[in-house]
């Protein structure tokens, strides 16, 4: 199963191979992996997808714990939570497709953010599904380049979560 | 008033209640080591740095202290990577200081240098690059916290040689914060009652006790417990000496080449208690027929040791002494239940008892002097002197474990968890440290003594008593023995055709050297050997193609035992 573990960590040098190392070294797989610092300039949060049944979640859950640096570890997958990422998509837009192109694009609530003769760059967010189905439907049209960010997630507030919550994911 | 970076470093040493430092200096020290002499460290040249941090961890195992070790940077870092990594495997409390290039050079590939903190981030609990002096006080301070809390471990902290030279106002620190490291010493009450429950049902019980009794100096209090409620014990390789061998209710080591009854009593046991133990795979053999009936209760002070290898019923994050314990307070709340348990399985216990009958350790002692029989002799010639006994690694670590009965912990020196050949001597150098007054003996083969056999240098410089006492079989016996029993007796590398005379390389060195090549002489030769008050080899002759029994082949349930 996919997991989105959240990792708080002590912004230093070094922190991240730490990280990387701990999941080559036991043969655990990242699918991607995100870093940043969070507002409070000594603490970055890492956002690691993850595969694996789930004693091998367990494991790198307590893993992580495990380190020196690391300060807390989520898994969002037990939670409700939303996640994120931004992706670049450089399509053909060329003749008579560059219409359908667009309006796909306002479809999605993409961005168009540079257009040439033969081709765009378009920006989107979502959660992975969107993105997928938005390289999707792209993919007639030749998709060029791909880039994307991975995934960045966060909590849902519990205290205002009732059923009256209007979900906007 | 300021001090420079060494000189900050050889005062934390000294607040932490350092005594011994083994090292080996070189150019990105050198400031350090022109400082030394003014501080009360005592500092031990070994002959390599590998050595310096297995004598460091020895030191630490026999008593209970941070082992300490200093080395200078590129290959005298490198050096101690083995080192750290055995210290690593059993969860021993080391700091390893190594030197590295100035700050402004580190990257360029400069002479000497070494990316040491990359190349340990997977062998050492923590490790740092200290890029300002105005942190080492601090990083020192958390260094040795990290190292001697929690699960202990080795600790690296790389110094570069500007960091030094460089001046700061020393301030010790008097408490680490640390707020991503907070290891959990009490047991969870629930859990406990929980677990004293389900052991009170009981009807097979069985205690598998391995190192973290030892490291959390619980073994008192694991034996008053065991006795309190009548359940037989089995010890890791580990845990010798967490339970006295001797007592009627020891079973004696578990595992690959664990006792016949200890094998016996796990397989068949109803609840399997571990006790700072980790379910490796020398100890469980094939897993899924270890303990199959068996409730597991499991107390760990690492919470990834728990339901790593095996299926866990109630496992009790926490310090086996703290766990330990809470458990006799509950066992003496309930007092009545617990007398009526310990008189209820009379049956497991007549069981156990049979089988402590059934295919003992033994062997048969021909013309040539057999292995195990030299084991026995020093057992038999050191009773109650508790003697600190180091191996090294293969048969003479399993035959050193087998036939030499533990009472005490701290008195077994042995790399567990890498299998370090070479650890023993070392080791047994870092533990007479510590007792200069005890008896060190490292058990040997012939090919392992011949990985740290420089140390005899260090030996005599500082007349360390230690006994080496080599079992020469000529052979790499126990490669030897799997391509006997494994390989149709393929001898592929294993043969030693060219050994050195020990007794002429312990000489010129400027240690004892005796020999001994029949079974009378052994135990005159050991007598003899003990009596000396410097170093000694004594290079035993031995059966060379004499195995290791009983075995359980890899991947076996560790009920199907080759017994000759």
């Amino acid at each position: 199963m996919r997991h989105v573990i959240g990792v708080l960590v002590e912004n230093e040098f070094g922190v991240l191979s730490r990280i990387s190392g701990l999941f080559s070294g036991r043969g655990f797989n990242i699918e991607s992996l995100t870093v940043a610092e969070t507002d409070d300039p000594a603490v970055s949060r890492m956002t690691i997808v993850t595969l694996g049944d789930d004693q091998i979640v367990e494991q790198i859950t307590k893993q992580l714990n495990k380190l020196i640096n690391v300060i807390k570890v989520i898994n969002f997958t037990e939670t409700d939570h939303v996640t994120r990422g931004l992706m670049l998509v450089k399509v053909s837009v060329e003749g008579s497709k560059r219409l359908e192109v667009l309006k796909l694009i306002e479809v999605f609530r993409a961005r168009v953010i540079d257009m040439a003769a033969k081709s765009a760059i378009i920006e989107i967010t979502g959660n992975e599904m969107k993105l997928k189905a938005f390289l999707d439907v792209l993919a007639p049209y030749g998709i060029k380049e791909v880039n994307s960010t991975g995934v960045v997630a966060m909590n849902r507030e519990a205290k205002v979560r009732s059923r009256h919550t209007i979900k906007v994911a | 008033m300021k001090k420079t970076g060494a000189q900050i470093v050889l005062q934390s040493l000294q607040i932490e209640g350092v005594k011994a430092v083994f090292g080996y200096p070189g150019g990105a020290v050198i400031n350090l080591y022109d400082e030394l002499p003014n501080y009360e460290l005592k500092h031990y040249l070994v002959r390599h740095e590998q050595a310096a941090v297995h004598a460091a961890d020895g030191y630490a195992r026999a008593t209970g202290e941070v082992g300490v070790a200093l080395v200078t940077s590129g290959p005298g870092a490198t050096n101690t990577v083995t080192g750290l990594a055995t210290a690593y495997m059993d969860s021993i409390p080391v700091v390893v200081f190594t030197g590295q290039v100035p700050t402004a050079l580190i990257g360029n590939d400069a002479f000497q240098e070494a990316d040491i903190v990359g190349i340990t981030r997977p062998c050492t609990k923590h490790n740092y690059l200290v890029k300002n002096v105005r942190d080492l006080p601090r990083i020192i301070k958390e260094a040795f916290h990290i190292a001697r809390s929690g699960r202990p471990g080795p600790v690296l902290i790389d110094l570069p040689k500007d960091v030094l030279v460089d001046t700061t106002i020393f301030e010790y620190p008097e408490a680490v914060s640390l707020r991503g490291y907070s290891p959990t010493y009490e047991g969870h009450p629930g859990q406990l009652r929980k677990a004293v429950r389900a052991l009170l049902k009981a009807k097979r019980p069985v205690f598998y006790v391995g190192g973290g009794a030892i490291l959390s100096n619980a073994a008192e209090i694991i034996t008053e417990v065991a006795i309190r409620l009548q359940i037989p014990v089995t010890t890791t390789l580990m845990g010798l000496g967490a339970f006295p061998e001797t007592h009627a209710l020891a079973l004696g080591m578990l595992g690959m080449h664990g006792t016949y009854r200890a094998n016996m009593a796990v397989t068949e046991c109803d609840v399997l208690v571990a006790i700072g133990a980790r379910f490796d795979d020398r100890v469980t053999g094939r897993i899924d027929e270890f303990a199959p009936d068996a409730k597991i209760i499991h107390v760990d002070i690492d919470p990834t040791s728990i339901s790593k290898n095996v299926k866990v019923h109630i496992p009790i994050v926490g310090d086996v002494h703290d766990v330990m314990d809470k458990m006799m307070v509950a066992v003496n709340e309930m007092s009545e239940e617990a007398q009526q348990f310990a008189a209820s399985h009379d049956e497991w216990l007549a069981k156990v008892a049979k089988w402590k009958e059934m295919h003992k350790l033994g062997y048969i002692q021909e013309e040539v002097i057999k292995p195990q029989y030299v084991v026995e002799k020093i057992c038999e010639l050191t009773r109650g002197l508790e003697p600190i006994i180091s191996t090294e690694v293969g048969q003479n670590q399993m035959w050193a474990a087998q036939f030499y009965e533990y009472t005490k912990p701290r008195t077994w020196l042995s790399s567990g968890g890498l299998g370090t050949m070479g650890y023993g001597f070392p080791a047994a150098l870092g533990a007479q440290v510590a007792f200069p007054d005890r008896l060190v003996i490292d058990i040997a083969g012939d090919g392992s003594i011949q990985m740290n056999i420089q140390e005899l240098a260090t030996a005599v410089q500082y007349q360390l008593p230690v006994k080496i006492i080599i079992l020469n079989n000529g052979y790499l016996g126990m490669v030897r023995q799997w391509q006997e029993l494994f390989f149709r007796k393929h001898y592929s590398a294993t043969e030693m055709s060219a050994v050195p005379d020990f007794v002429k390389l312990a000489e010129a060195y400027g240690a004892v050297g005796l020999r001994a090549t029949h079974p009378r002489e052994v135990e005159s030769t050991l007598k003899k050997a003990f009596s000396i008050d410097k170093p000694v080899l004594v290079d035993f002759v031995v059966a060379g193609e004499e195995n290791v029994y009983p075995m359980v082949p890899a991947g076996q349930p560790i009920s199907k035992m080759l017994l000759v």
